[in-house]
């Protein structure tokens, strides 16, 4: 962007200032969780073997919690994406092809969720579940539904930047010109123009999934977060390095969605600058913003 | 394959009539589809938000009753919402300055590049991911054990827990909650720095403006609206946080969230069934105030940015 050579910013002394001063502060609490992996016992200094114990002897033991909760995770997350990919994508796609007047009305639900902080929800969610563990039982997936609410938000805003960028309504008529039925336009047509919004809800999903704690504690469910929590009573070393390896698993994600936003393949990557300026104003208008919104320009 | 049998001779006769019934026939289709996704919003997220709501009006055998309403005005529940709205309306302070002036760090920095890659990406897992990992991370920095506190006592002679260890109290998270908010604003205030438009700052030059002029005149007055939403957002942001809290302190409720762990986890917490309830209505109310506001000056902040 040409802004930055224009507007007064800060020199380049100050911007890498405050960027290592700033950056470097929250670089702290990460070195100390590496370094309270590291120590040894009694005798000081610092060693690997906590981690080497982790990867060697695998999750036994008082660790199979992390275990059970990193699979239930996976799981979850696995069902949240296809719960989110079923109901929200046709449903977005829908609104813009048929019901523009219903746009807004889905905009503000989809946003709700920001509004409604999940200890909220988790007081009404209790006696849905009891509901919901007498139809399909008290297995972990279930709770997928309600996570599919709670990532609604990121999801919808990075499908809908995407979506905002692509004529849908001319090429879904194209497509039903050329005798094509609904089904075909969303799977044929729809979809390989928004690849790129749909794979970065999908990692957003993940990750919300993955660090998802509040709903699952007061539903008595385990997942990452809560094993977590339950072997850092026991053995505080442990769940630090799991920790760590969680934050870095996540961080590596949001920077996959980084690149594919700015260099990823797509009909996107090949937009016009109008096609941006659109994207950018509808990005601003958005209530939250996700990173994967941000990785568009 | 519906086409084909639509355009047999015998229909062919009436094709206006024919085309609005099957226009009629596809809507009447189309709101079909819309029937999943609103089936699901209404049992997932309408019904727990509005059973979360009326349980606050019931006793425990299910008859209506404002008792629950009326411990709120409890000064225990009162403290609590007090502490909430303090360590919110702090955290979010802080974290808007600290956040605007790392924007303001990254003015001029390539969209695409390295830095903003990685900040990008640290911001979002800070601000969405954190949660449980950051009371760890505190812990592991400033917990009895924790790095710098042993750095304070050890080489400079300070100890921080002198008055107590406070770290598993309110005050212990204010950090932890810090940590979440500089990223967060990061994330939504980067967007208005970018929507500045660069022939203000061309026009501002061209008229012999300086650097410190423009940010005073132009620059300021067009961010203001953005700033002080953001700082709602984050606001919002520390209010209904649970996680990094729950993780931190397995007792006492000095936080409303935690509170209500309280009153779901055990019923008889203050002898009133669904307090939990009034609670939630009580941070219902507190996140519909604050949200209003912010989409009030996020319209606002629209104006510039057209």
């Amino acid at each position: 962007m040409s802004a930055g050579s224009v507007h007064p910013g800060p020199s380049r002394v100050t911007r890498w200032l405050i960027v290592a001063v700033i950056g470097g502060l929250f670089l702290v609490p990460i070195v100390a969780m590496l370094e309270f992996t590291m120590r040894r016992g009694l005798e000081g200094g610092y060693d690997l073997s906590r981690w080497a114990a982790v990867f060697s002897t695998g999750l036994t033991g008082e660790y199979k919690p992390i275990l059970t909760g990193l699979t239930n995770s996976l799981l979850l997350a696995v069902v949240t994406v296809a719960i989110m990919l079923v109901l929200l994508v046709p449903t977005m796609v829908l609104v813009r092809i048929r019901f523009p007047q219903l746009q807004r009305m889905l905009e503000f639900v989809c946003l709700l969720p920001i509004t409604i902080p999940a200890i909220v929800l988790v007081v009404g969610l209790a006696p849905v579940y009891s509901v919901v563990a007498r139809l399909f039982g008290s297995g972990v997936w279930p709770l997928a539904f309600a996570y599919g609410v709670i990532v609604l938000p990121y999801a919808y805003r990075a499908i809908q930047t995407n979506l905002q960028a692509v004529d849908v309504v001319t090429l879904s008529e194209a497509a039903r010109t050329l005798g094509a039925g609904w089904p075909t336009i969303l799977l044929r047509v729809v979809v390989p123009n928004i690849r790129r919004g749909l794979l970065a809800a999908s990692f957003i999903s993940v990750a919300v999934v993955l660090g998802e704690y509040t709903i699952a504690a007061l539903l008595n469910r385990v997942n990452l977060q809560t094993a977590l929590v339950i072997v850092s009573k026991a053995d505080p070393f442990v769940s630090i390095i799991f920790a760590v390896l969680a934050l870095v698993f996540a961080f590596v994600l949001l920077l996959a969605i980084g690149f594919i936003g700015a260099r990823g393949p797509g009909p996107s990557s090949r937009r016009g600058p109008s096609a941006r300026r659109r994207d950018a104003s509808a990005s601003r208008r958005g209530r939250i913003p996700t990173s994967s919104q941000k990785a568009r320009a | 394959m519906t086409d084909t049998v639509a355009l047999s001779p015998g229909q062919a006769t009436a094709p206006a009539r024919g085309s609005r019934a099957r226009a009629r026939t596809l809507l009447n289709g189309s709101m079909l589809g819309l029937v999943p996704f609103t089936a699901y919003i209404v049992l997932f997220l309408a019904l727990p938000t509005v059973i979360a709501l009326v349980t606050g009006f019931v006793d425990g055998d299910g008859a209506f009753t404002l008792d629950n309403i009326a411990a709120l005005g409890d000064p225990v529940i009162l403290s609590t919402f007090g502490n909430s709205l303090w360590l919110s309306a702090l955290t979010a302070a802080v974290g808007a300055v600290l956040g605007a002036l790392f924007c303001y760090a990254l003015i001029g920095a390539k969209p695409t590049g390295i830095l903003r890659s990685v900040v990008d990406a640290a911001s979002g897992v800070l601000a969405q991911f954190g949660g449980v990992m950051l009371a760890f991370a505190f812990v592991a920095t400033i917990g009895i054990q924790g790095m710098i506190t042993i750095f304070l006592r050890d080489t400079v002679g300070i100890d921080i827990f002198a008055n107590g260890v406070w770290l598993y109290e309110a005050p212990g998270l204010i950090l932890p909650y810090i940590y979440f908010q500089v990223p967060l604003m990061i994330i939504t205030f980067l967007p208005a720095l970018e929507g500045l438009k660069p022939q203000w700052a061309e026009a501002n030059a061209m008229l012999g403006g300086s650097g410190a002029g423009y940010w005073r005149y132009i620059g300021a007055p067009v961010l203001l609206p953005s700033f002080v939403g953001c700082l709602l957002l984050l606001f919002a942001n520390a209010f209904s946080s649970f996680a990094t809290a729950a993780a931190l302190t397995s007792q006492g409720s000095q936080i409303v969230p935690l509170q209500i762990r309280g009153a779901l986890t055990s019923e008889t917490v203050l002898g009133r069934e669904n307090l939990a309830g009034a609670l939630a209505l009580g941070m219902i109310v507190v996140m519909v105030v604050v949200m209003a506001l912010y989409s009030l000056l996020m319209r606002r902040a629209a104006r510039w940015q057209r």
